[in-house]
């Protein structure tokens, strides 16, 4: 399945623009605002005095479902923020002009360089409780989840049909009607498709976000992602083991009860109309709609939609403007920059200070340096990955039956965060006396590698079987085969799945960076070793300065490198 | 005299090009629509038929003139005006009964009254047995009787229909314009007035009792035509004939005649390009150069014999004007002494022959040519040629004439273009 880009490839103005420039400073402001609040109560922080997690298997169910909980709550709070955020893009100019390159600077940064931040700044709110870490948690679950869902919910809301909104205008329904009845329906099979993906995403965070330590505060919520990190410290394999299972069961539970039937439900809501396609099945909707209860215990539901429908605050019936009247527009547009170039001056401001306070070139030089090492880390890993999956992913592409076989198997080991694989790497490295700088690196591929195999196996199979006719007809074999037909036909396939590799990750390798299996602890020199590091100290500033370096990184490798290969790919593959 | 149901007063419409000015569409419309009538809105595409079906369906607003129903000037989607959509724009998500429903919901009205409307109206327009089908599993024909039904329900004065029968077959549109028009003969339908978009002349003497012929550049209404003949109307019947030539005639009269050879000169690069492949018009000269024309066609019979409506010849048409292959007047098209020529022509003089045409009539492809002669390396950059358009029209206009050029060129080896690296060049392709 494709049209999952997780990072905007809008084909905005080559090079960077006003806005983007904009959107960074915006982001770091922000970004420094928490962190330098939050460094003044870093200290008085007590800890929640950490429910010493339990490694006896019986207490894995409940860790379980609390871990689980977390994600949907963060899964709930992700869709808000795409019905409110891509919304309030796709309706208003002058916001769409700000939020977008917002979004793509936001997908950028390091989510998991994010966490130590955030964890300090909602237990500031909340000192001393259980509540602030748990909020933590889940915000830093919600920042793994949310951008591609808003940015999916930003593109169907900008490729509805005109005529169905013009339709649905004739029939006087209401902008929050229409919002609803047309195009949250429209976007919903790519929306389902994302919330899908973000949840495999997001086990990587949750692991990381349950067990945390800034400086010498550590925090411990108990969860599936605690239980993992205790046992790694206690070196008990059989609990790693055991965690895993864990996990497989959870992704396997929520898969059948909650998106299996989403997926069969959001069906009817594709736009192709053809017939012929045989639709998703789910043995939970079926079950759901045969059931008498569903309808009895639903109604009560309806009615009170229907009375928040029909408030008149909500009945604005679209009226049309007249085309091409300036002036007070144009006036509200300057308004609006102005505005906002305050709120990046204030930014600039701030970071300046920041910087020439604390920090000394010679460590921006540094983290450069670092950022530039796990650069080369991905870009070797990723053409690695390459060589391998991409011949594999055709292979299997063109079989049908061994496809469907894979599919979920790809994306399963997705959601497989590389903590996992600790006890496995650290011993080898250490038995073999291997160099950790390059042993080390496989760990950040570990989960996103999968990406490459399950686009280039969904583009293997959508090569339409004439073409391959014709390949057999005109007897085209072997390399020509692959370089004529094979590989052109899966390139832009290929292309969304390196994209999705790439930035899962840089953000891995604030994990991969530094191993550790018991007190035997491992480290890469790198750009994600540094924010860890940095984060153990309970160093902000350190760690604020990582991000940054990291987030360029992508940011410029995404514009100078994937964007331009995505719409290579797309021109290419269009007939027409 | 009939109840008056929509009067339109000196409307005029009008987008901002991007270099502010505005572009204008629509020109000094007036139309006064009285109860009992269908009136048709014909025209090629881009003369504003349909951007005026828009600024009565409320869907946008006029920057001059007014447009008054029941007596108010509109300012919006007005209850009683519904639509039907060239693309049907069915929810696909709603099965039959429940996009029927959809306007009778938005209306608030109780869901008994809603359900029982909407049966009635599914009834009527021959839906029966499809209430719970989703627009996927229907045919072409059976959606657009949904979007028919869909619009009804609402039991609307005026029913607006935008190309409602062109996405269809020939055999499938002609069963629900009959059945459209039984109902309507039969007065069982519950509107008082039909304004229909339709780009297809037949179709509009046969429906019509009033035809607005439209003009381009900008749109407005050149001709009014009356059709007074009954229903049901023949096509082979020697009056309806007469009425499709007239409107030919009305459609092909020159507005301001323009001495051909200072064309080029006057037209600018962002002069508007017709989209028409070099070897559809090779096609047209060829059928027109030969028998049983021998040179010189009736248009309406032309369109008979090669199948194609007028949306589909008249850009062709126009196209061999511009490039001088041909003069178009009184519904019919002649070939000139160079269409002449090139019908007779093998392949590479044929190339030859249209290059010259190409360069002395399309100021935008001697334009690109002239600025290759001139560089050193005889290539320049799409892009240059695309923001040198963009200053007088908009981005998509641009596009499409470069597309245009483009193909004209390759076709004629005029000067060639390289996809990859989005450049013009003078060699040829390696």
């Amino acid at each position: 399945m494709r049209g999952v880009i997780p990072i905007s490839v809008e084909k905005a103005a080559r090079g960077v623009s006003l806005w983007d420039a904009l959107a960074v400073l915006l982001t770091f402001g922000v970004l420094l605002f928490f962190a330098e609040g939050s460094s003044h109560v870093l200290l008085p922080l007590s800890e929640p005095r950490s429910t010493a997690i339990s490694l006896a298997p019986s207490a894995l169910p409940q860790y379980a479902a609390r871990t689980t909980l977390r994600m949907l709550v963060a899964l709930a709070v992700s869709l808000l923020f795409t019905f409110t955020y891509a919304t309030l893009a796709a309706k208003n100019r002058r916001a769409e002009l700000l939020l977008i390159p917002l979004l793509d600077i936001l997908q950028s940064v390091p989510i998991l360089g994010f966490i130590s931040i955030t964890v300090v700044f909602f237990m500031s709110l909340a000192p001393g409780r259980v509540l602030g870490a748990e909020f933590a948690a889940i915000f830093a679950i919600f920042t793994s989840q949310a951008w591609n869902m808003a940015f999916s919910f930003y593109q169907s809301l900008r490729t509805v049909p005109v005529e169905l909104i013009e339709a649905s205008r004739t029939f006087r329904l209401s902008a929050w009607i229409q919002f609803w009845r047309v195009e949250v329906p429209f976007a919903m099979p790519q929306l389902i498709w994302n919330m899908m993906v973000s949840m495999s995403g997001s086990w990587f965070f949750v692991v990381a976000s349950e067990a945390i330590t800034v400086g010498n505060t550590t925090v411990t919520l108990p969860g599936v992602g605690s239980y993992l990190a205790a046992a790694i410290e206690q070196k008990n394999l059989t609990a790693v083991l055991w965690a895993v299972g864990t996990m497989l069961i959870v992704i396997l539970i929520y898969d059948q009860v909650l998106f299996r039937p989403l997926v069969a439900w959001a069906d009817r809501f594709r736009f192709e109309q053809q017939a012929g396609v045989t639709p998703p099945k789910s043995w939970v909707l079926d079950v759901l709609r045969r059931s008498a209860v569903v309808p009895v215990m639903t109604r009560p539901f309806a009615a009170s939609l229907r009375r928040i429908n029909s408030l008149s605050v909500l009945s604005h019936v679209y009226r049309p403007g007249k085309p091409g009247t300036g002036k007070l527009s144009r006036q509200i547009d300057v308004l609006w920059l102005v505005l906002l170039l305050s709120f990046a001056a204030y930014a600039v401001w701030e970071i300046a200070q920041y910087v020439t306070g604390t920090l000394y070139l010679a460590e921006v030089g540094k983290a450069a340096l670092l950022g530039f090492y796990t650069l080369v880390r991905v870009m070797v890993l990723i053409a690695i990955a390459t060589v391998i999956w991409l011949p594999i992913g055709v292979l299997v592409g063109l079989r049908p039956s061994l496809a469907q076989f894979i599919q979920p198997i790809a994306q399963f080991l997705a959601a497989f965060p590389a903590n996992v694989l600790f006890p496995i790497a650290v011993s080898a490295i250490v038995a073999l006396h291997l160099d950790p700088d390059i042993w080390l690196s496989p760990l950040m591929i570990l989960g996103t590698q999968w990406y490459i195999l399950f686009n280039v196996v969904a583009g293997a199979s959508a090569i339409p079987s004439e073409l391959r006719d014709v390949g057999t007809n005109l007897q085209v074999k072997g390399w020509l085969w692959w370089r004529k037909i094979a590989l052109p036909a899966v390139f832009p396939y290929y292309v969304t799945g390196a994209i999705t590799a790439s930035g899962g990750s840089w953000n891995a390798s604030i994990v991969a960076e530094v191993a550790s299996w018991g007190d035997t602890h491992l480290k890469a020199a790198g750009i994600g070793a540094y924010i860890a590091q940095a984060t153990e100290a309970g160093d902000m500033r350190r760690v604020v300065l990582g991000i940054a370096v990291m987030s360029f990184y992508v940011v410029v490798i995404n514009r100078a490198l994937w964007r331009p290969m995505y719409w290579l790919a797309e021109r290419r593959s269009r007939m027409g | 005299m009939a109840q008056q149901l929509l009067r339109i007063e000196a409307v005029r419409q009008a987008f901002p090009k991007p270099d502010g000015r505005p572009l204008l569409v629509l020109d000094d419309i007036n139309l006064d629509m009285r109860e009992g009538e269908i009136i048709g809105l014909l025209g090629r595409s881009g003369s504003g038929k349909s951007t005026l079906l828009r600024l009565i369906a409320g869907l946008a607003q006029p920057v001059a003139g007014n447009i008054v129903y029941n007596g108010q000037p509109l300012n919006g989607p007005a209850p009683g005006i519904a639509m039907v959509f060239q693309s049907f724009a069915l929810f696909p998500w709603l099965t039959v009964l429940q996009n029927v429903q959809l306007g009778l919901e938005a209306l608030g009205l109780p869901d008994a009254e809603i359900r029982q409307r909407a049966l009635a109206a599914i009834d009527l327009i021959g839906l029966d047995g499809y209430e719970s089908a989703y627009p996927r599993e229907l045919s072409g024909g059976m959606r657009q009787r949904v979007g028919l039904a869909r619009a009804l329900v609402v039991h609307p004065n005026i029913l607006l229909m935008d190309e409602p029968f062109s996405a269809l077959d020939v055999l499938t549109a002609e069963t629900l314009r009959t059945d459209l028009l039984d109902l309507w003969g039969e007065g069982k339908l519950p509107i008082k007035g039909v304004l229909i978009v339709t780009h297809n002349i037949e179709e509009a003497v046969l429906m019509c009792d009033r035809v607005l012929v439209f003009s381009r550049n900008p749109g407005h209404i050149i001709a009014e035509i009356k059709v007074t003949l009954p229903q049901p109307r023949n096509r082979l019947d020697p009056q309806f004939q007469e009425l499709v030539e007239r409107i030919y005639v009305a459609m092909t009269a020159r507005q301001a005649p323009q001495p051909r050879a200072t064309a080029a000169a006057a037209g600018g690069i962002d002069m508007p390009l017709p989209r028409v492949s070099a070897n559809t018009i090779a096609g047209l000269i060829e059928a027109v150069a030969g028998a049983p024309y021998n040179g010189k066609a009736d248009l309406p019979e032309l369109a008979r014999a090669t199948q194609m409506e007028v949306d589909d010849l008249f850009p062709v048409a126009e196209a061999m004007q511009l490039f001088g292959f041909a003069d178009l007047e009184g519904g019919d098209i002649k070939l000139s002494d160079f269409g002449r020529q090139f019908a007779e022509s093998g392949v590479d003089e044929r190339k030859k022959l249209f290059q010259r045409q190409l360069m002395t009539h399309v100021p935008l492809a001697a334009h690109i040519r002239r600025v290759l002669q001139e560089r050193a390396q005889h290539e320049a950059p799409k892009s240059r040629f695309r923001h040198e358009l963009e200053d007088h029209v908009d981005e998509e206009t641009a596009e499409n004439a470069l597309r245009a050029v483009t193909g004209w060129s390759r076709y004629s080896e005029a000067f060639a273009y390289d996809d990859r690296t989005e450049r013009y060049s003078l060699e040829n392709p390696e």
